[in-house]
């Protein structure tokens, strides 16, 4: 029965998204204010709708409904509640659903803070949102419904792939979808915007604070995804390059280049058909992601080409956005005039240097990518690409960028001779590399280029720190004046300072750590990175679902005691699945790590242990992004414009002039 | 040419260069980081060259994995069912390589025609079979039953 509600509820939501695609978009065309009035409560409807349908779904994981076959395949008894609410999102049906419902979340959220939009801005960008609703829509109905049941009902269920039972990759999906579906939001302004042929500066404001949003829920997600990798697959890397990885890091990439382009066309007027295009891609590629991720193209293109309903479906609607969306930019993108110059020496430029550099490392990622899926789907041998690969292109398109993140701050709009700032940042360029020379003698073995990241990393927080020593320079009360300061500009200089950290982090990481595989037997005791392992028990523990082979290692340095860890090889009782649980003892400055391996037998097993310096200092940065962002997103002046909006809206209306189509 | 003129210009030019030069280094990078798949008949019939690195795939033979006592070696067979390639290993194996188990391994030959792995992957799902072996054994002319349904969702046995 829950399930039937569930399915009914979510073909109502299919209604409200039509009418949310079409009336109110033609409304703003022929004005018809009751059109355009619409798409408020279609949006609201739909949003309650796909609520009802998911918890709906969500119910029959709790109860244990396994004539549910979505159910049966995903969840089990003897699976922990928290597993059961997050294990909805475990397979491909329920993980789409997610999808949809996020989607409704941000229509809902656009339509519920947009009080004082124009009419006719917000029934396009609700009624574009609309439109993709019902693809996905269609696409749960049509080809992936979770709602199917089975017969004979099963005694119980398949369960949950256990690398999937753990709080990180149970908060992981939800984050990243946000983040990915969020950029929908950009991109229906977008299009938006070329359906009326202009893009001003109100609606660049609205813009902003949603793209800034998703951004930083896709910051979030990408980082959980990695510590979770880390800590989860037993292997102790952080990045892997993986085709599922570098499918969201993409929207990503072209999402950093779409924050930055927005501030220059708000701010300035410049690059308006150039911010518009990135919206729409950084959006395709989100869908990318979706399609590369669910498609099954990535288990084998023959696979996808065996059970072609899911990947073909959203292979054509991948076309049709995209194709679509193109179409209007090229029809419609000489509208969106740029109303301003700037010079050589200016942020323009380095807004521009910033979008290239993005753009360039984006199309490599992409590349790297989907080439391999190419070849294979033209029959054309297997390749793969290593992470060699993205390594070697990506780490010198980079660092240009993280070089010039601080300056680029500091320039000012239209026209910058940097006077005055000359001398303090070549000092201050001079005086990171000095810090970095000295502190790079605290680890062992001197490395030049640890020096020069370190020097790096102090000089992206240096130069942004000047950034705002400069700005307060003139103001006899600096701290109130700091206080007075937008919080978008903190945001900017939190998420830039979130860069150098981050880079510390990975430089370190990838030039300092050590790992050693061993065999080790009851008692023995190995020596890594200044450290003393001492394998000390094995012991047999049951979990809920679980039984599993707990090892205790006691940790020494020097005769000091550093730590105790319990390191697991779990086996699923369910689905029989081996899982490696590491121990890890995690600090600022280093993480040490332990993995159980294989059991060889007289009690000896292997043993990965590894030292990793500075690692946690990757996370680090990008929750200092991410707080950046949502700093930037929250910013009075987004607020403030609003209102007056308002007013000149209602001064227009006391005026009687019409509140038609803009076009 | 005005100097606002001259200076756009310059801005253009140097984005071009910029940009073609980092095409370049990116499909260099991008070409010699290429690693090709073979099969274990691929090898048998002298299609890969001593010493270059590649992948291979297959299922690992039954009866075939040797442990060392001392130190983390082990050594087995790998077969596409038409051939079979002797594979090393140092370190530690995933928690899914078994005996009879479908697994991708990273390395290159040595002028024994030992394969020297450097990385062993198998993927945590019993009913997965990563697409290079199933394409392999498909060549071969056998192809286990259970491969059949992965990419789909498994149907529960009541």
């Amino acid at each position: 029965m829950i399930a039937e509600i569930g399915q009914f509820a979510l073909i109502l939501a299919l209604c409200a998204a039509v009418v949310l695609a079409v009336l109110p978009l033609i409304g703003s065309f022929i004005v018809q204010p009751q059109w355009m009035a619409l798409a408020r409560p279609a949006a609201l409807l739909q949003l309650l709708m796909v609520t009802i349908s998911y918890l709906a779904l969500t119910s029959t994981f709790i109860t244990n409904d396994f004539s549910v076959l979505y159910t049966a395949n995903t969840s089990n008894t003897q699976l922990p509640l928290i597993y059961k609410i997050s294990g909805v999102w475990g397979g491909h049906e329920g993980s789409i659903l997610l999808w949809v419902w996020v989607l409704a979340i941000w229509t809902g959220a656009v339509a519920i803070f947009s009080k004082h939009m124009p009419a006719v801005l917000l029934s396009r960008v609700l009624s574009v949102l609309g439109m993709i609703s019902i693809g996905f829509m269609l696409f749960v109905l049509l080809t992936s419904n979770p709602f199917e049941r089975i017969f004979p009902i099963p005694v119980d269920g398949a369960s949950l792939n256990p690398l999937l039972q753990d709080i990180g990759m149970a908060a992981h999906p939800p984050l990243l979808y946000m983040g990915y579906v969020g950029f929908s939001v950009a991109f229906a302004f977008a299009v938006a915007a070329l359906l009326g042929g202009e893009l001003d500066s109100a609606t660049l404001r609205w813009m902003r604070p949603w793209t800034n949003i998703a951004w930083m829920f896709l910051t979030l997600g990408i980082a959980l995804g990695s510590y979770w990798a880390y800590y989860e697959l037993g292997w102790g890397g952080w990045w892997f390059w993986d085709p599922v990885e570098n499918a969201s890091f993409m929207p990503w990439l072209l999402g950093t280049a779409l924050i930055h382009s927005l501030a220059a066309s708000e701010k300035r007027g410049v690059f308006k058909a150039w911010t518009v295009l990135l919206a729409v891609l950084a959006f395709s590629l989100s869908l990318l992601g979706t399609f590369i991720v669910r498609s099954g193209v990535l288990t084998s293109v023959h696979a996808f080409a065996s059970d072609p309903a899911r990947g073909k479906f959203i292979l054509y609607f991948l076309v049709i956005t995209i194709g679509l969306s193109l179409l209007l930019f090229a029809v419609r993108s000489h509208k969106l005039k740029s109303t301003a110059n700037f010079e050589l020496v200016s942020r323009e430029s380095a807004l521009l240097l910033n979008n290239i550099l993005l753009l360039v490392a984006c199309a490599a990622v992409l590349l790297g990518t989907l080439y391999p899926l190419f070849l294979d789907a033209l029959d054309m041998g297997k390749i793969s690409v290593g992470p060699q690969y993205f390594n070697a292109v990506f780490v010198p398109l980079m660092l240009p960028v993280i070089m010039v993140v601080g300056i680029g701050a500091l320039l000012n709009w239209k026209k910058d001779k940097l006077k005055g700032r000359q001398t303090t940042l070549l000092a201050l360029v001079i005086l990171s590399l000095i810090a970095g020379a000295i502190l790079a003698t605290q680890f062992d073995g001197y490395k030049i280029t640890a020096a020069a990241a370190i020097g790096l990393a102090i000089w992206v927080a240096a130069s942004s720190l000047y950034g705002v020593y400069y700005r307060l320079r003139n103001k006899r009360n600096r701290l109130s004046a700091a206080m007075h300061t937008p919080a978008a500009f903190w945001g900017m200089t939190i998420a830039h300072i979130g860069m150098g950290v981050f880079t510390l982090g990975v430089a370190l990481t990838s030039m300092f750590a050590d790992e050693q595989t061993v065999r080790m037997g009851i008692g023995e005791t190995h020596e890594l990175a200044g450290y003393e392992f001492r394998f000390k028990s094995i012991d047999e523990v049951r979990g809920p679902n679980y039984v599993a082979a707990q090892a205790t290692f006691v940790i020494t340095k020097e005769q000091n005691s550093v730590s105790t860890l319990v390191a697991e090889k779990r086996v699923y009782n369910v689905r029989r699945d081996t899982m490696t649980e590491a121990g890890i003892d995690g600090g600022l400055t280093r993480d040490l790590f332990i993995a159980l391996g294989e059991h060889l037998g007289n009690n000896e097993w292997s043993i990965r242990l590894q030292y990793k310096p500075f690692i946690r200092w990757i996370w680090f940065g990008t929750v200092f992004m991410a707080l950046g962002a949502l700093l930037a997103a929250v910013d009075r002046r987004y607020r403030v414009a609003a209102t007056t909006q308002k007013r000149a809206r209602n001064t227009k209306v006391a005026t009687g002039a019409a509140t038609g189509a803009a076009s | 040419m005005t100097p606002k003129r001259k200076q756009r210009l310059l801005l253009v030019a140097a984005m071009l260069v910029g940009v073609s030069v980092a095409v370049i280094f990116l499909l260099k990078a991008f070409n010699s980081n290429i690693m090709l798949f073979q099969s274990p008949s691929d090898i048998i019939a002298g299609k890969v060259k001593e010493g270059s690195r590649f992948r291979i795939g297959g299922m690992v033979v039954e009866g075939s994995v040797e442990r060392g006592d001392t130190g983390l070696t082990t050594q087995f067979q790998l077969t596409d069912t038409a051939n079979k390639v002797p594979v090393i290993y140092e370190g530690i194996l995933p928690d899914l390589f078994s005996e009879g188990q479908g697994i991708v391994a990273m390395g290159s030959l040595d002028s024994s025609g030992l394969f020297v792995a450097t990385e062993v992957l198998a993927k945590h799902d019993e009913n997965y079979m990563p697409p290079e072996v199933a394409d392999a054994l498909k060549k071969a002319g056998k192809m286990p039953g259970t491969a059949a349904n992965y990419g789909g969702s498994t149907v529960v046995n009541p």
